[in-house]
């Protein structure tokens, strides 16, 4: 008996510690853990406005008890008629007055932050020998997949944002198609990429995603855009300036050939005289940006496959064969018509996989 | 109510509208259908203003160069013409002159009938330069906006007609004299409609 | 002739009801109807949380998921909770301010079968091809790239039941404005009435830019116009403007009325006057006017710029104070009274935590930078269903077991009112508290699956299981229905026995006349004046007995709906180059809407009159005929 007491106990305790660890959830993810400038002023005002919503909550709730507690009929008996009060001038002022005073504590850092997060004015500032102080990146939305162009860097990746910590970046956001929103929770908060025009805002990184479990934060779309919706993740590795600057470098080199043989195979598999990949992939860090299909110039580098499944060459090679049954909608042909309308054989998927796991420029 | 009830020129109330209950709630609710009308062609002048000149790279058509002023202008006399027509028509049916009114009808919809006439000749005119429905963004906006303003036009006129056609046997009497009304109102609400689509489509078009 | 039927056959009645211009027998087809399509809302939320209950669950593919949330989310605000609130101030408004019937009793008909076959026809997209897919919002890039005919299921099917909804709205305002008995001045209306006429404005005012938005949905989508196509002009915010002008208005639409039931109840079962009659209904009127110019707090990510979002912000959070007022007024009216925690008395007091919970969220929702970070996360779903259902489907509840003697002449059971109430609430805040912290960790909306390394299974799972809880509700509630009907123990005029306004004065069902003498109200809470001054009959009358005026039913309301319906068909195919008959349908359907339409203008409908002997013969009986016509 004591034992399954004791036993209760333990996962009694067990069961409130998972709740209390999972109340703050992942670091990758979270909101609650901030790891940059603008998920931190958020999570200021998500702070201040719930300490202001709790004084509410309790005012309400004393009022509310002491009622429902003191004036049961069945304490009052039946026949008990009660005064049938008009109402009070005093009260009703001081519940208009006092909820006002709230609010305005609320307004105030609201119009601040407000206009502080818009403000991409340094955006196109340059300093004095014409190059552009801040790193701006254009992002592109297709469906179901990201693109990441630097322009002033002339290099373009897909999936995976790179970005230097402690420095302020600008994102330039437009859809190719429909309708995204472009979200990393711990970063900070969502814009939509609407097909019509260019969103602009700015984003800072304090910590080096290394550090993280899974070496990455997550990113996600926050506007329905489709069947898949759910599955268009993205990544960010966030390094510091100088490892940023020897990505940066490394992107912008001639891409060499794969030395291992499978690679070699799959990399003409992947070429032209193949199933010809490369009409919608560029492999290439410099681009071009644009094209159909995502660029692959980093795929060895990666944290998924697809954006959200394990990076694993067993889960390349399935997606290459049927892209449609881990992302449905997406635009993305099956193996059999990319490769003239016959299965890719076992060996062309390995040559395939060990070649795109070859594409690599961190060292 | 009692439809054998006859009238004179004495007995007939001085607002035959609004005499009954059954008059004074159509009058009521008349007036709220035209707040929510009001609404709806502010959403479409909003949405015409926001796809004015827009269309696909090269578009051909803009409203500077397009419309046929002219022509317009004398659909705007012309609708602004059977509005006071039928004011003229409302006011002989307040002093119970069937018809007078009939005939002030008559000319309303005449009228109206040659307004829509003209619209649609002006819509054939467009269609044949080559600005379509399909064509962009803007010649949907524009002719989603003056094309439901004709629908309105078209609604109107077959009421009229219906009343007339209706009641030309049995003369004015409490059931039918709100009808009479509130058809009347429908039309003053169409041409202040129109007379905002003349200065927003047509002249603000031709200034910009 | 005597007007004042006998016993009918199973044919008859559904006849009479097809053909009904009776506000009481249209409120019963609502709430039929309106319950039918709640049942079919919420297995569309069970399908839901099944599918999240675990992280990579297949229960359901990614497409028929998107299928399903906006089924779910469309069926819920359209055609449950509207419908049946509508079908609440049917019964209800008209015997409230003491009138015979509405203003215009043959559109009133005609609203209903709008909004029927405007629901049918949105359902049936299950069966033809496939639902709506791009949520409720439906948001324009997404909706023209949707495949099928879904979404033209969805334009037409809103634009067909959204007339009806209009229609109904601004007949409340007409019998409002007119059809007051004589006493009843704007500040005796009682709460339900008054909330009732804003909810009407906002319908009369919110729905057009909603019918403008569908009808380029409708013209894109059939008809090759370019409103939302961006390589042609067009502009897709267009769209979401002009769906939040009305969308906003539309969520006080709904809470507005339960607002009203709510005071009702409190004042009902606190045997007390509305503490703060006049703030209640100044906030009232408040909220609505403020509701139309909040809608771009929906629309704060969407890149508006830093001086509309601020401004935005602003205008929303003034929302919370009228809002507050309401909970302070109604806290101060139990306190000090007599509470009888009868079942509809238990949902308004569960009601007042649940909807601070959800107004409070509201106000950190309108902080813009906040925002960016909760919009279109778990945290948003969690809020609005905080919103409507701790506030909306409460009062629906709660309304259902105050108004069902009123209605129906029997009581539902307290025992199963009370394990209804119990079983609903705990699977409510279980199903939806959690989920502001599932938000709180990253979790955007709309998701068909999540992966297990995110860090959200756990609460995921609670979420999963509080909605079996509320099921188990709502079951309870249907079996407590099927045995009060069973059973059917009549029930006298004032079966809560602190009623306070008219409608408690008459039998429970209402004669079809409602009102033999039409009253004379001499203040607020005219009945409860009455009692408290020994009044035995419950109301002095404002006339002698005579002759009553009643409308002719007819069956040119659903004849017009039906050709709408018809004509939808035609609309909806018109693109596909198979179906060659599409034009015909089309017109076959104007035709019958029009041809109906003129057969009402042209044919006389004068109704009938009620003899003074029938209605003196028939209060020797129970004054409660359910007369047709």
């Amino acid at each position: 008996m004591m034992k399954g007491l004791t036993n209760w106990r333990l996962f009694a305790l067990m069961t409130a510690l998972l709740v209390f660890l999972a109340g703050c959830g992942r670091e990758e993810i979270s909101t609650l853990i901030p790891a940059g400038k603008v998920a931190q002023d958020q999570f200021n005002l998500l702070i201040l406005s719930t300490a202001v919503m709790t004084f509410v909550i309790i005012a309400v709730s004393i009022i509310f008890v002491l009622a429902i507690v003191k004036f049961r009929r069945s304490k009052l008996g039946d026949d008990m008629i009660p005064e049938q009060v008009e109402g009070s001038a005093k009260l009703e002022f001081i519940w208009t007055a006092v909820p006002i005073v709230l609010l305005l504590i609320l307004a105030v850092p609201t119009v601040y932050s407000t206009f502080d997060l818009a403000d991409v004015t340094a955006m196109d500032s340059i300093d004095e020998e014409g190059n552009q102080e801040n790193l701006t990146v254009n992002v592109t939305s297709y469906l179901y997949w990201w693109e990441f162009e630097y322009p002033e860097e002339g290099i373009v990746t897909a999936q995976e944002l790179v970005v230097p910590t402690n420095e302020r970046v600008y994102f330039n956001l437009i859809s190719a198609d429909i309708k995204h929103s472009f979200w990393i929770p711990s970063i900070g908060g969502k814009l939509d990429v609407n097909p019509e025009n260019v969103n602009k805002f700015y984003l800072e990184f304090d910590k080096e995603s290394a550090l993280l479990d899974d070496g990455v934060y997550f990113g996600k779309c926050a506007e329905l855009c489709g069947p898949s919706h759910a599955l268009m993740d993205f990544k960010v590795k966030s390094v510091d300036r100088e490892e940023f600057d020897q990505w940066v470098a490394s992107m912008q080199e001639e891409v060499e050939s794969p030395t291992d043989t499978t690679a070699q195979a799959g990399e003409a598999i992947f070429g032209p005289d193949g199933a010809s990949c490369i009409g919608c992939h560029a492999v290439s860090g410099t681009g071009p940006a644009g094209m159909a299909g995502p660029n692959l110039a980093t795929f060895g580098d990666r944290n998924r496959v697809a954006g959200f499944m394990e990076h694993t060459e067993e889960n390349v090679k399935k997606w290459i064969q049927d892209p449609q049954q881990y992302k449905p909608g997406n635009l993305m042909p099956d193996g059999k018509s990319l490769n003239g309308g016959e299965e890719f054989t076992e060996e062309e998927l390995d040559a395939l996989a060990a070649y795109l796991m070859s594409l690599s420029v961190e060292e | 109510m009692d439809l054998n009830k006859r009238y004179t020129a004495q007995s007939w109330p001085d607002h035959p509208e609004t005499a009954t209950l059954e008059g004074k709630n159509k009058f009521v609710g008349f007036w709220l259908l035209l707040a929510a009308e009001t609404i709806t062609f502010a959403s479409l002048f909003a949405t015409y203003l926001a796809l004015r000149d827009r269309g696909p790279s090269g578009m051909e058509f803009s409203s500077s160069g397009l419309f046929e002023l002219p022509l317009v202008f004398a659909m705007t006399m012309i609708l602004l013409t059977s509005s006071l027509t039928s004011v003229y028509a409302i006011h002989h049916m307040k002093n119970h002159n069937f018809k007078a009114m009939q005939a002030w009808l008559g000319i309303t919809v005449l009228l109206g009938l040659t307004f829509l006439g003209l619209e649609i000749y002006e819509f054939n005119h467009y269609v044949h330069l080559g600005f379509g429905y399909t064509n962009s963004a803007f010649s949907a906006a524009f002719y989603t906006l003056v094309g439901t303003h004709g629908a309105h036009v078209l609604f109107g006129l077959c009421w009229f007609i219906a009343l007339m056609v209706r009641n030309s046997k049995r003369g004015l009497n409490m059931y039918n004299a709100p009808k009479f009304y509130l058809a009347a109102l429908y039309w003053h609400f169409i041409d202040v409609v129109w007379v905002f689509i003349f200065t927003v489509v047509y002249l603000m078009g031709a200034i910009s | 002739m005597s007007s004042l039927a006998q016993k009918k056959g199973v044919g008859a009645v559904i006849w009479d009801y097809m053909t009904t211009v009776d506000h009481k027998k249209i409120a019963i087809l609502y709430l039929i109807s309106g319950g039918f399509f709640f049942l079919i809302g919420g297995v569309e939320a069970l399908l839901i949380r099944i599918q999240l209950m675990k992280a990579g669950n297949d229960f359901l593919s990614a497409g028929l998921y998107n299928e399903i949330i906006t089924m779910h989310g469309t069926t819920m605000i359209f055609l449950a909770s509207m419908p049946i609130l509508l079908g609440f101030m049917n019964a209800i408004m008209p015997l409230q301010i003491g009138a015979r019937d509405v203003a215009f009793p043959f559109l009133n008909s005609l609203g209903f079968w709008l909004f029927f076959f405007g629901g049918i026809f949105l359902n049936l997209s299950w069966f033809m091809g496939g639902a709506p897919d791009a949520g409720w919002t439906n948001y324009a890039s997404l909706a023209l790239a949707s495949e099928g005919h879904g979404i033209d299921f969805y334009a037409l099917g809103l634009t067909i039941s959204g007339f009806g909804t209009l229609i109904g709205g601004i007949n409340f305002l007409v019998t409002i404005i007119n059809m007051r008995a004589p006493g009843m001045t704007y500040m005796r209306m009682p709460l339900f009435t008054w909330t009732t006429f804003v909810a009407s404005a906002l319908i009369l005012l919110a729905f057009p830019p909603l019918t403008v938005g569908l009808f380029f949905m409708v013209f894109d989508r059939m008809f090759g116009a370019n409103f939302f196509v961006v390589e042609m002009g067009g502009n897709t915010i267009i769209w979401e403007h002009l769906f939040w002008i009305f969308g906003h208005p539309e969520v006080y639409i709904l809470i507005l009325p339960a607002f009203g039931i709510f005071s009702e109840i409190f004042a009902i079962f606190s045997r007390k006057r509305l503490f703060g009659y006049t703030a209640l209904v100044f906030a009232t009127i408040l909220i609505g006017f403020y509701g139309f110019m909040v809608w771009a707090h929906h629309m704060f990510t969407v890149g508006l710029g830093p001086t509309a979002n601020a401004i935005f912000a602003l205008a929303t959070m003034i929302i919370a104070v009228p809002t507050g007022i309401k909970i302070f007024n109604w806290l101060l009216t139990i306190w000090g009274g007599s509470i009888k925690f009868s079942v509809p008395m238990v949902y308004a007091v569960a009601f007042i935590p649940s909807f601070v919970a959800g107004g409070v969220t509201g106000v950190m929702q309108a902080i813009a930078p906040l925002d960016y970070q909760l919009h279109d996360s778990y945290f948003i779903v969690a809020h609005f269903h905080y919103v409507i259902v701790g506030g909306v489907v409460l009062a629906i509840l709660a309304g259902t077991h105050l108004y069902w003697p009123k209605m129906f002449g029997t009581m539902l059971s307290e025992k199963l009112g009370h394990i209804t109430f119990w079983t609903f609430f705990i699977g409510f805040h279980m199903t939806f508290f959690i989920q502001h912290f599932l938000g709180l960790l990253g979790m955007p909306r709309r998701v068909y699956t999540f992966g297990a390394d995110q860090g959200w299974d756990l609460f995921n799972a609670i979420s999963s299981a509080g909605a079996a809880f509320m099921a188990i509700g709502v079951i309870v509630m249907l079996i407590n229905i099927v045995i009060t009907t069973v059973k059917n123990v009549r029930v006298g005029n004032d079966p809560w026995e602190d009623g306070r306004t008219l409608e408690w004065a008459i039998p429970s069902p209402p004669p079809f006349y409602n009102f033999a003498q039409t009253p004379l109200v001499r203040g607020l809470d005219t009945y409860w004046i009455e009692k408290m001054e020994g009044n035995k009959k419950g109301m002095v009358y404002a006339e002698p007995v005579g002759d009553i005026h009643m409308p002719n039913g007819s069956i040119l309301p659903l004849i017009m709906s039906f050709g709408m319906f018809v004509a939808s068909f035609g609309a909806l195919y018109f693109q596909d180059d198979s179906k060659p008959w599409t034009l015909a349908v089309l017109i076959i359907g104007l035709a019958i809407l029009f041809g109906a339409m003129l057969a009402r203008s042209l044919k006389d409908d004068l109704g009938f009159y009620i003899k003074k002997e029938d209605l003196i013969e028939d209060a020797k009986r129970g004054g409660n005929t359910d007369g047709s016509k």
